[in-house]
């Protein structure tokens, strides 16, 4: 069964090398593309079937035992999120291909899309996979040389300037993430996870606590934490709409992934959660504010992603099991959600050309088909029962409850007020660009085209069937936290000799 | 053999980062890639001091208790090719600034720029009202918006 792991890493590399070489023929191109991605979203539902019935499953790269070689480790975490992941990134092909075929040719440029998009899914799945702290670097820059490329696709000026941002701050990331490496390797003469798990406790708490907040700075500016989120709604809007949409969907993601990863198996002790849970609500708010303020549709969604990664960073930084549970089930659901409400915005660009609000008016008959979707999209983000939205923020408002104390008390108080203002916000744009009478007659724009609208159902779909596998989904949650809080079964799968 | 991390290597270590820190500060995309490139080098010093310092750590050549420690030059080798990818897609992106624009200078955001100035006149936005309809708009007929998009430069 270990010889599956590799294979999500592997499959959209091979896939990238066929599409670069089959550049002249977008036919082909999509053929590959959707293939090499069905294929390993098969790989990761296999591979989460296994990690829940066997515990972690380790592959060992060039058959070098774990402390020595690369390990790569599929724990029930990493799998939940690779089956997630791989079912928006599919999602995302599938829009940006009928985008692109409604374009005929116009703008993307699809001998670079189709190759970069791959190379992104393989930097993402690495990124979950990886077993030491070196090789997770490896994954983060994989994704991040192609999202720099897919987010200046086209080099125009927009995006060239707002791009130009993006890549500074991301490759300042790295280069912390790089100094963190450094140190820890320094520290302890490994960087294996499972080992470091164990080597980490021997050292004295000053130099363990500097390597956890370095780290948590690298993994902060990545995932979009306040106040190191600044650059993420100036850079993502400018982008494509599937572009912006998986951006929004995984990479925030793959860095909360890194916190949780981080915080629970190599900094298992309580220090820096003050730290995560003043930043968790800062992040909130000041998001959330953000979006209220802004009359783009596209920029008022990377807002309220923004603040939507405070609420997982407020259920690691309670670091109990329920925390735990509540932050992954919002990871999973978050992705879903936000990817979503990005396509739709982009079916809105599509249908009138303009994602500004001040422009916008009379969609709900224009386009009621969108209007459903975005309706959906919204109040399961704002978090109205029966949607996944509700039952993510409830499970993290009950585990800041059991906690108690004055700081979990205050996040229960402002998580609430976050999700009743991403209800104003979301009606908000109900009300302008749906609801209110139309602006000056506009050309006929052609239909929009099937395989965009079938995307975005298809994640509209996954998004409330969230609430219907909710029971077994969180059992399956609880689980991972327990696996993650124990410790021993991640380090035990890794080194079946005992770590020293 | 050379005595490994001493003062010196850590002085040069500052010395690059910092001098780097201070040119990511300036508005400048090549000043900025200067930047990037020392604190690179710099990071990549830093890894190789963080392992033991010895022989060539080549099994029948050196003796085993006198090797240096190969995995953090491994490490550095990744890192070095990794920087240099991204100075050479900084370098494309700082040449198609200047071709675009005729300056490689990194601009404020636009869209909070215009929030800024509308916050400092105390503008309430006529589209929250969402009473009216979208041609009857003030802010469409006194303050069009700068147009969004692509491709039209």
């Amino acid at each position: 069964m270990s010889t599956l792991v590799p294979l999500p890493v592997v499959l959209p590399l091979v896939g990238a090398a066929l599409t670069l070489l089959l550049g002249g023929r977008p036919q082909a191109q999509r053929a590959v593309s959707v293939g090499c991605l069905s294929a390993s979203l098969v790989v990761a539902t296999v591979l989460l079937v296994q990690a829940y019935r066997q515990g972690p499953l380790v592959a060992q790269i060039g058959g070098w035992p774990a402390p020595v070689g690369i390990v790569l480790v599929a724990d029930q975490l990493a799998a939940l999120m690779l089956v997630v992941s791989s079912a928006v990134i599919l999602c995302v092909l599938l829009y940006s291909i009928g985008q692109g075929q409604a374009e005929t040719g116009e703008s993307t440029p699809v001998a670079i899309f189709h190759p970069t998009y791959l190379v992104l899914t393989a930097g993402v799945c690495n990124a979950f996979l990886a077993g030491d702290l070196f090789n997770l670097f490896v994954g983060f820059e994989m994704l991040l040389a192609a999202s720099f490329v897919l987010i200046t696709l086209n080099g125009t000026r927009l995006r060239i300037r707002t791009g130009s941002t993006y890549v500074m701050v991301n490759i300042l990331a790295s280069m912390i993430f790089l100094i963190s490496v450094g140190l820890v390797y320094a520290a302890t003469g490994t960087l294996n996870l499972a080992q470091l798990a164990a080597r980490l406790d021997a050292l004295p708490d000053g130099v363990r606590l500097s390597l956890q907040l370095i780290l948590l700075v690298a993994f902060g500016i990545k995932a979009a934490v306040f106040p190191l989120s600044a650059w993420l709604p100036d850079s993502y809007p400018t982008a494509p709409a599937p572009v912006t949409a998986v951006f929004a969907g995984l990479l925030t993601k793959v860095g909360v992934y890194a916190i949780i990863r981080t915080q629970t198996l190599l900094f298992p002790g309580q220090q820096a959660d003050e730290l995560l849970l003043v930043a968790a609500g800062l992040t909130m708010l000041v998001g959330i504010l953000g979006a209220v303020a802004q009359s783009d549709i596209k920029r008022l969604l990377s807002f309220t992603l923004v603040s939507h990664i405070g609420y997982m960073i407020f259920g690691v930084g309670l670091s109990t099991a329920a925390g735990l549970v509540g932050a992954i089930f919002y990871v999973v659901h978050h992705i879903t959600i936000q990817t979503t409400l990005f396509l739709i915005a982009g079916l809105v660009e599509q249908r009138t050309g303009s994602t500004d609000l001040r422009r916008l008016g009379g969609l709900a008959r224009m386009a009621p088909m969108v209007g459903v979707l975005f309706f959906v999209s919204a109040m399961n983000l704002a978090g109205i029962p029966p949607f996944s939205g509700f039952l993510g923020k409830l499970g993290l408002l009950r585990a800041g409850v059991a906690v108690g104390g004055p700081l979990p008390w205050t996040l229960v108080a402002v998580g609430t007020a976050t999700s009743l203002l991403t209800l104003y916000v979301a009606s908000r744009v109900w009300n302008i660009a749906f609801w209110r009478s139309p602006c000056e007659s506009r050309p006929s724009t052609p239909p929009l085209p099937a395989l965009m609208v079938g995307a975005t159902v298809a994640l509209v779909v996954v998004g409330v069937g969230l609430t219907v596998v909710a029971g077994p989904l969180f059992e399956y949650t609880g689980q991972a936290a327990t696996d993650l809080i124990e410790r021993t079964p991640y380090v035990r799968a890794v080194l079946p000799g005992g770590a020293s | 053999m050379s005595a490994g991390a001493n003062l010196v290597s850590f002085v040069t270590i500052g010395v690059l980062v910092g001098c780097g820190v201070t040119l990511l500060l300036e508005r400048s995309l090549s000043r900025i890639l200067l930047g990037v490139v020392l604190i690179g080098n710099g990071v990549n010093l830093l890894i190789v001091f963080g392992g033991r310092s010895g022989e060539a750590p080549v099994v029948g050549i050196s003796d085993e208790a006198a090797m240096s420690d190969a995995l953090p030059q491994a490490m550095v080798l990744t890192a070095i090719v990794i920087t240099f990818g991204l100075t050479a897609f900084l370098l494309a992106i700082s040449y198609r600034s200047w071709y675009l624009n005729g300056d490689d200078e990194v601009p404020d955001d636009l869209e909070d720029q215009e929030i800024v100035r509308r916050a400092a006149r105390r503008e309430v936005s006529a589209t929250d009202l969402a009473t009216e309809p979208a041609a009857d708009d003030p802010e469409q007929i006194d303050a069009p918006a700068p147009p969004r998009g692509e491709g039209r430069e």
